[in-house]
């Protein structure tokens, strides 16, 4: 039914060439994106060399949008208010101020009168619809216009139950995210990390999760136990963390579903920093002995282990190459904390980072093309990005403490966390690959060590 | 040209399907506080003067001996003034020896946290093998890292960060 209106508004020929010409505009604002991000790879000096191109600021003109109130009543404005706000963190988007639309929406079947908000210079409208089934459920429906072309986008509709809302929401929002970018989105993802509370000497940790946007947040530990660094599998099912229980500091598997835990290996030492491989078969981390730290995965269902690094120095931080093929992790076997990259057997290690200062927590992007990392250089703490053969650097915030990159699922959006001089603890920040549209993520307390879930296909 | 797309109900399908990534999921209360004798030990009798420790107690270590020794920036090195405090703790373990021991170590929080436990692990390590050196035996103690998650000053300039780089020798350690 939602369909078949479609049929009700033919698309005269020539809209098209207006059509396209907006969809150029479009293409354009976003080509200027990746011409900023390019940048670095444009002015590079020699592999290796460090540039560090300080992003100017300002603005990348993001498009302005008309998200309407979704007919009919509070939940229904609540869903469009959550597809305005997500669009418009992003920084690719300004919603404009529902005060100046013109139109009234009644009929969200019905062609818009295009005049009314091409005048309020409103190059996209989104109209929807919320409904509920007989059977409880909520229907969903919503259309995306392009104003200037006089067509439709998009026209989508989702059922689900009541307290999926906000999912709902998401869902919406990444699928006009996607139609006018043509990048997938990332809005229906959840972060875990740790939050913190109480005082800085004797801090609390659990493992929570939350929404992207800082919604839904719950924890799923509750103990005086240390936890730290949770990181997502691939499934989204399931949690590896580390927690000191017991007073044995140790890698663990948590099911979301069940709250099931398990030690991860039976091994002689600490282990730490775990990370799931991309086919979530395996759990890559590091085992401490002695004053050593070496990297090792263990198989999830075979439960063999295999060693990876052998130095007498620290290895860890082991991220895998979106592929499975390659593992990159810092080491000191150099001196000072230094990125290198291995073969996912461990052959072929080689270091990456050569800029001043050390290096450190290295993720590489779910596209494959760049690594994030976290840099220490004259007393500051940066989060920056580098490509998998350490060239074309480029940091993307600095101050007194950045930590702990983990990339949205598209590959253009960082999460880390932030603790400034002076009291209080860490707070989660969101920054554009571009090193524009830094964000602080509103949580209940601290936060440190976020993971971006993947997204749901 | 628009692009005809398509309802997106296998994606709600999934959805229905893993209700639990939707469903509050809860918890594991973990049973077991740390006890009072194996949490950092800056509270256990510092303020007391030597005089109120009774010998071979905690407070007698703590006070009179000292628990805990610092390390520089980034280093696990046993320095001159840290060996004259790991040899009163070596001559005390060997005068009380039923005591087990957990040597704790910690980093500052100018690092990143998975460094750091290990960076705290190396400080232990040292300082277990240099207390072995001074014959206290290795099966007396056991090892544990905290890398910067249990600083004892908390301010953030180089006086604190310094007092956060140490190595505590805790008596009746954790799990003994």
């Amino acid at each position: 039914m939602w369909r078949k209106n479609r049929a009700h508004f033919p698309h005269p020929a020539q809209k098209d060439e207006r059509l396209k010409g907006f969809m150029e505009m479009l293409r354009r604002n976003f080509f200027r994106l990746f011409t900023l991000m390019f940048a670095g790879v444009l002015f590079a000096a020699p592999a290796n060399a460090v540039v560090e191109i300080d992003i100017n600021k300002g603005n990348v003109e993001p498009l302005p949008i008309a998200v309407t109130d979704f007919l009919q009543g509070e939940l229904a404005q609540k869903i469009s208010d959550v597809v305005a706000a997500d669009l418009k963190r992003s920084g690719l988007f300004a919603p404009i101020d529902k005060g100046a639309f013109i139109e009234k929406i009644a009929n969200p079947d019905a062609a818009p009168r295009f005049e009314d908000w091409k005048v309020i210079n409103a190059q996209a409208l989104v109209i929807g619809r919320v409904t509920q089934e007989g059977d409880g459920r909520l229907k969903a429906e919503f259309r995306l216009w392009d104003t200037f072309a006089g067509q439709q986008m998009l026209g989508q509709q989702f059922y689900t139950q009541p307290e999926n809302w906000r999912r709902v929401a998401h869902i919406i929002a990444d699928a006009i995210y996607e139609r006018i970018t043509g990048e997938k989105g990332y809005f229906d993802t959840r972060i875990v990390y740790v939050a913190e509370s109480g005082p800085k000497n004797a801090r609390k940790r659990q493992l929570a999760i939350m929404d992207q946007d800082g919604f839904n947040a719950r924890a799923l530990t509750n103990s005086n136990d240390i936890v730290l660094t949770p990181r997502f599998s691939p499934n989204r099912q399931e949690i590896t963390y580390m927690s000191f229980e017991n007073q044995q500091p140790r890698v663990y598997l948590l099911q979301l579903e069940t709250g099931q835990r398990e030690v991860v290996g039976n091994f002689p030492g600490m282990t730490f920093a775990p990370r799931f491989s991309p086919d979530g078969q395996r759990v890559i981390m590091s085992l401490q002995q002695e004053g050593n730290a070496n990297i090792y995965t263990m198989d999830l269902r075979s439960r063999t282990t295999t060693r990876l690094t052998n130095t007498a120095a620290i290895d860890t931080s082991p991220s895998y190459s979106p592929d499975g093929s390659r593992v990159v992790f810092e080491s000191d076997r150099g001196g000072k904390q230094q990125l290198y990259v291995m073969g996912a057997d461990g052959s072929g290690q080689t270091r990456i980072s050569f800029g001043d200062g050390s290096y450190s927590t290295p993720v590489w992007s779910p596209r494959g093309d760049l690594i994030a990392f976290t840099k220490q250089s004259g007393g500051k703490f940066s989060i920056g990005v580098m490509k998998p053969d350490g060239s074309s650097e480029r940091i993307l915030t600095t101050g007194f403490h950045n930590e702990g990159p983990t990339w949205a699922p598209n590959g253009r959006v960082l999460m880390f966390f932030r603790q400034n001089a002076g009291a209080g603890g860490p707070q989660l920040y969101s920054i554009d690959l571009t090193g524009y549209n830094e964000q602080l993520i509103q949580t209940q307390g601290f936060a440190s060590d976020p993971a971006w879930s993947p997204l749901m296909e | 040209m628009s692009r005809i797309d398509t309802p997106a109900a296998s994606r709600m399908q999934t959805i229905a399907r893993n209700p639990v990534m939707l469903a509050l999921v809860m918890t594991l209360a973990v049973a077991g506080c740390a006890s009072k004798k194996n949490l950092p030990n800056d509270a256990a009798g510092l303020g007391l003067g030597a005089g109120a420790a009774t010998p071979g107690s905690q407070q007698d270590f703590t006070v009179n001996v000292g628990d805990r020794i610092f390390f520089d920036t980034d280093s696990s090195s046993i320095r001159a003034d840290a060996q004259a405090t790991l040899d009163r703790q070596a001559q005390w373990l060997a005068k009380y020896p039923n005591y087990a021991i957990t040597v704790e170590g910690h980093a500052d929080e100018r690092g990143t946290r998975e460094y750091n436990l290990a960076l705290g692990a190396r400080r232990a390590a040292a300082t277990r093998d240099y207390l072995v050196s001074r014959g206290v035996p290795a099966n007396r103690m056991r090892t544990i890292s905290y890398g910067k998650e249990k600083p004892v000053a908390v301010c953030d300039d180089i006086s604190c960060w310094s007092q956060n780089r140490r190595a505590v020798t805790v008596l009746g350690g954790a799990g003994s």
